[in-house]
């Protein structure tokens, strides 16, 4: 055992930044990471043990202990549980006898939750040994875990094949890529290589020229001028380095996935086209760990560009322009999708926001200047090159310029990517969603708004309402605040990284309260105290994720404010919810008495 | 000799060296600001947040912001005092600080923010969680009780070949502190002494010592935190 | 004009809040001019038999009965006060908050180095017994608690400070000495 783990460090030439794959590499072979294992670790690599630690405790899919042969990791977002996930679950434990956060079957088979997989349109869902099982019924579970007691791999247990790539033989996966509405840009008809091509023969800065007067805009959320960032980082000395960011952690995204599937090539080529502009010579892909069913697959592609010498050395033929790509998988940590996070996590250690600033252009991916970019970001680039920026920018509306791809999931007929021009009306992206009867749409995921019909006239786009890409319907028959709101807090507490005082702790003192009230012990001081709370974690947190982490509750509380009060005990001014009954209950029973209060 | 910067804190005038964040320069212009996870010459955590700011409408922490030239900071102002005393009374829910049994308490920088800010009880409910003592170390105790998570510990202290004695475990609200058991292994007193001091609280606590000083002589006893640099009025 | 009515009592405490109240030293005297007392140790009236207008609550709540008194002061008085850590936050009681209140009566009862001789495990569970809570509340946790003052003690300072302020209704000033933790 000990030599194995040696040969996986020493594959990463006993690199301390590659720490991430080290682990990977060794949970992937054991099934967990023992203590002897770090100690190993940390001498070959010459960190400490808490060290190593440090960065293993920090995500979800690395384990000290066995997670077992097989480890099933079940989804618990919120569009899993519209989609029947209880039963599921319910179905795993019976079968299985045992709860879900233990082994089951002397160890074989591990139950898990996880946050959104990605697989929002096809729920629910569940991966187990980087297999993804989709659509799953309280029946499918039963032959799941009876072909796992049989012991089969878990690769032959797939009942459906999904549609386009997903049917390839490196894929192989029931995943289905619901694309309902193309669009002009990404999912258009395209010549692979031509862009590349053509900025060989551009210099670097009219490549960043072009972007810039496309006005393309991330499409990561934060929206800031793709052109202009590379503009900063290019002033900033080299070597400099481009990282895409495909770590779609937002619960309710799933579009890069599609993106992945079916345009692997396009987002490659926009990375060789970013390395030229930036004068890059080193490309890193972050993509979340739970898409590893696609890890053969895009190696594969990798390799095939570099034979069609659009990857590689002197790529185009183009003296000097070398470029490789490195696919760093993440490990379940939806942090790790800020960028400075990312970079910190590529770099091995945990996935902790770095201070700004420096900004990553100026300083990122091992003290260099990095930019990272967005999937559709960077395929949208690849566009822009081959039909011009202005064909680009005629698209969309004032502030966002040309199409987006967005996440529909939830209460809706046809779940699925839509790509759609910045603009659209809320209104009218439902009304093909197949919707009737919303009650309120969650735009932009956890971290977006939760909006009523009242706002539905509103518009998608920077100007307006912005998002990321996940558009999550929530129907009338749905609690909000039940389904909803407690779902995505747990959410935010369980994805915090933990350093900020407000972002860790207050999340928690939110959720708390919440609590309190849906049991009935609310009173409007906490509706004010949930306001005024959430407005600090607003202003004092250090990255988007604590910035955003009482959204859930602020902006249901302003669109369905009568949601909580519904639940308010309007004639006391006070009530702490102490219950006596239940507070001596434990004691009682020890000492074998009926309690007389 | 460089140039000095030119800036305002609460209209007062300052200068600042280039490079110097807000924080530092503030001290040394005679303005105190508060914070928790700041440590003069160690890179900044950014993590406490207290010493949050404003800086033409936007609160940014003092620690991590450079001064640039014409900067107009906002510090003593009802809305951060506020936001100031949350987040230290957070800090008092999220652990177990039982101050009368603590040997930091008079000297622990946590208890001495609550009293500058006047904290009376936290307007959050306890969470009493249950946190582990680790007493294997032979010269320093770690009760996790106490601990901030400020991450001074981690950013001042490595062995001879650059390795951290002291890391984070986990994430989110289950984040906790741990001593390495070999770099660790052999502390000389100095630096026992010295691990106790940097630790804001009563997380890292010399073993055999403590409550050494009497009350009334212990460094808050008389005198609020950072009344050497700015007096409470 | 007739005085105000103050009342007082310890719940999970040690008393040493109260012994702080004496500590105000010949200023007890001026206390008596100022105030009249009802339940309280101090003269040892048992059950309320007025409306009071302020409670001094020491120790929090570690079993029934300290809910129940809580709740009298609370319908009793019209100003409650949390004196001392222990009201405050539990204090010293709560260190066992956290660990199952099972696990604390086995070691009371059952295990501990102190048991002594009850060599047939008896558990206390007459009905007349207080039973004991699941952890050690803060009072304000329990009921509406208007003033805190901390300190373990608080200060005598601080408690007579605060007793005049609430008395006489003039600003409560308090020097930085006063208030503090321990
Ligand atoms: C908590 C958090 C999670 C994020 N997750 C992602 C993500 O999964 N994918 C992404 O592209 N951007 C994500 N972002 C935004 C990135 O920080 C960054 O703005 C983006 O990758 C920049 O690329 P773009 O300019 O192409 O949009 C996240 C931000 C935060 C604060
Ligand atoms: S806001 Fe939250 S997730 Fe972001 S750096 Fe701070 S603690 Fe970490
Ligand atoms: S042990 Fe002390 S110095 Fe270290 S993180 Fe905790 S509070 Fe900070």
């Amino acid at each position: 055992m000990r030599t194995t783990v040696k040969t996986i460090i020493e594959k990463y030439n006993n690199d301390k930044t590659r720490l991430m794959d080290i682990l990977m590499d060794i949970q992937n072979n054991f099934g967990f990471i023992s203590d002897k294992f770090v100690e190993v670790i940390a001498r070959e690599t010459g960190l400490s043990i808490v060290d190593v630690e440090q960065t293993l405790t920090f995500y979800h899919f690395f384990s000290k202990k066995p997670v077992g042969e097989y480890a099933v990791y079940l989804n618990n977002s919120v569009v899993a549980n519209m989609k029947g996930r209880a039963a599921v679950a319910k179905a795993f434990e019976e079968e299985l006898g045992c709860k879900f956060g233990n082994l089951c079957d002397d160890g074989k088979i591990g139950l898990y939750n996880t946050a959104c997989i990605g697989m929002s349109d096809q729920e629910p869902a569940a991966i187990i040994n980087d297999t993804v099982f989709t659509s799953l019924t309280p029946l499918k579970v039963k032959g799941i875990v009876q072909q796992m007691r049989e012991g089969k791999k878990v690769t032959e247990m797939i009942d459906v094949i999904g549609d386009g790539n997903n049917s390839s033989p490196l894929i192989n996966s029931m995943v289905f890529n619901n694309i309902r509405k193309e669009g002009p840009v990404l999912f258009s008809e395209y010549e692979v290589g031509a862009a590349v091509k053509k900025v060989t023969e551009m210099t670097p800065n009219e490549v960043v020229d072009e972007v810039k007067s496309s006005y393309l805009r991330g499409r990561g959320g934060a929206g800031f001028p793709t052109g202009l960032k590379w503009e900063f980082c290019r002033k900033s000395e080299g070597p400099r380095y481009i990282h895409c960011n495909a770590d779609e952690g937002e619960p309710g995204t799933f579009k890069e996935r599609v993106i992945l599937t079916e345009l692997p090539k396009l987002l490659f080529e926009g990375m060789a086209i970013a390395a030229y502009a930036l004068d890059a010579k080193e490309g890193i892909i972050y993509l979340r760990g739970e898409y590893k069913y696609l890890k053969n697959y895009l190696e594969a592609v990798l390799e095939e560009m570099k034979t069609a010498n659009l990857l590689g050395e002197n790529i185009c033929g183009k003296k000097g322009f070398d470029f490789e790509i490195r696919i760093q998988f993440g490990a379940g940590a939806y942090v790790c999708g800020e960028e400075s996070a990312l970079i910190e996590s590529a770099e091995g250690k945990r996935g902790e926001p770095r201070n700004r600033p420096p900004f990553p252009v100026q300083k990122g991916y091992l003290g260099m200047p990095t930019v990272v970019n967005n999937v559709e970001t960077i395929c949208t680039v690849v566009k822009i090159i081959n039909n011009g920026a202005d064909w680009f920018s005629m698209m969309g509306s004032h502030e966002s310029t040309g199409t987006k791809l967005i996440s529909v999931s939830g209460d809706c007929d046809f779940p699925g990517v839509y790509a759609i021009e910045w603009g659209m009306r809320i209104r009218d992206l439902l009304e093909i969603a197949g919707t009737e009867d919303v009650l309120a749409v969650q735009i932009g995921g956890p971290s977006g708004v939760c909006i009523g019909s009242k706002e539905f006239k509103r518009t998608i786009s920077f100007e307006d309402i912005p998002t990321g890409g996940a558009i999550t319907i929530i129907g009338k028959d749905r609690d909000i605040i039940k389904d909803v709101v407690v779902n995505y807090m747990d959410f935010f507490i369980d994805e915090s990284c933990g350093s900020c005082v407000p972002c860790r702790a207050i999340t928690v003192l939110m959720r708390n309260k919440l609590q309190k009230i849906i049991d009935g012990n609310g009173v409007m001081n906490d509706l004010d105290d949930l306001v005024d709370w959430g407005a600090k974690m607003k202003i004092a947190n250090r990255c988007g994720l604590g910035q955003t982490a009482a959204n859930p509750i602020l902006t249901t509380l302003e669109n369905f404010r009568e949601k909580y009060e519904a639940l308010i005990d309007k004639d006391s001014d006070y009530n702490t919810g102490f219950d006596l009954e239940k507070a001596v209950a434990d004691s009682c029973a020890y000492v074998d008495r009926v309690p007389n209060l | 000799m460089s140039e000095k910067i030119k800036f305002t804190i609460d209209g007062k005038q300052c200068l600042a060296k280039k490079g110097q964040n807000v924080l530092d320069a503030a001290l040394e212009n005679g303005v105190y600001i508060p914070f928790l996870c700041h440590v003069k010459g160690v890179k900044q955590a950014g993590s406490c947040r207290i010493c949050n700011v404003k800086v033409a409408g936007r609160t940014m922490t003092a620690c991590t912001t450079p001064v640039a030239p014409g900067m107009e900071v906002e510090n003593d102002i009802p809305e951060l005092h506020d936001l100031r005393l949350a987040i230290i009374e957070a800090l008092f829910v999220e652990g177990n600080h039982f101050c009368p049994s603590c040997e930091k308490s008079g000297n622990c920088e946590l208890q001495a923010l609550a009293y500058r800010y006047q904290m009376m009880v936290p307007r959050f409910p306890y969470s009493f969680p249950q946190k582990e003592i680790d007493a294997s170390n032979s010269k320093i105790l770690i009760d996790r009780n106490r601990c901030v998570l400020c991450k001074r510990c981690i950013r001042s202290f490595q062995d001879d070949q650059g390795r951290n004695l002291f890391a984070f475990k986990s994430r989110g609200h289950k984040v906790e502190i741990n001593i390495d058991k070999e770099c660790a292994v052999n502390l000389s007193d100095e630096l026992a002494q010295e691990i106790m001091d940097v630790c804001p609280v009563g997380a890292l606590i010399r073993k055999e010592k403590g409550f050494n000083e009497p009350i009334g002589t212990r460094k808050y006893d008389k005198k609020p935190i950072g009344s050497e640099i700015t007096s409470v009025v | 004009m007739s005085k105000p009515i103050v009342a007082t009592t310890s719940l999970a405490g040690c008393f040493g809040c109260h012994m702080s109240l004496l500590d105000i030293d010949e200023r007890i005297l001026e206390l008596f001019q100022l105030v009249e007392f009802n339940k309280s140790p101090i003269d040892d009236i048992k059950t309320f038999t007025k409306q009071c207008d302020i409670g001094l609550i020491e120790g929090g709540c570690c079993n029934s009965e300290n809910i129940h008194v809580l709740k009298d002061f609370r319908k009793n008085c019209k100003i409650i006060v949390s004196v001392g850590e222990c009201a405050i936050m539990g204090g010293l009681p709560a260190l066992r908050n956290g660990i199952p209140v099972k696990e604390c009566l086995a070691e009371a009862y059952l295990d501990g180095p102190t048991v002594g001789n009850n060599t047939e495990g008896i558990l206390p569970n007459n009905e007349e017994l207080p039973m004991i809570l699941d952890r050690v509340y803060p009072c304000h946790e329990v009921v509406k608690v208007d003033y805190h003052l901390p300190g373990c003690p608080p200060r005598a300072d601080l408690i007579w400070e605060a007793l005049v302020a609430l008395v006489t209704g003039n600003e409560l000033k308090l020097p930085y000495e006063v208030v503090k933790f321990d």
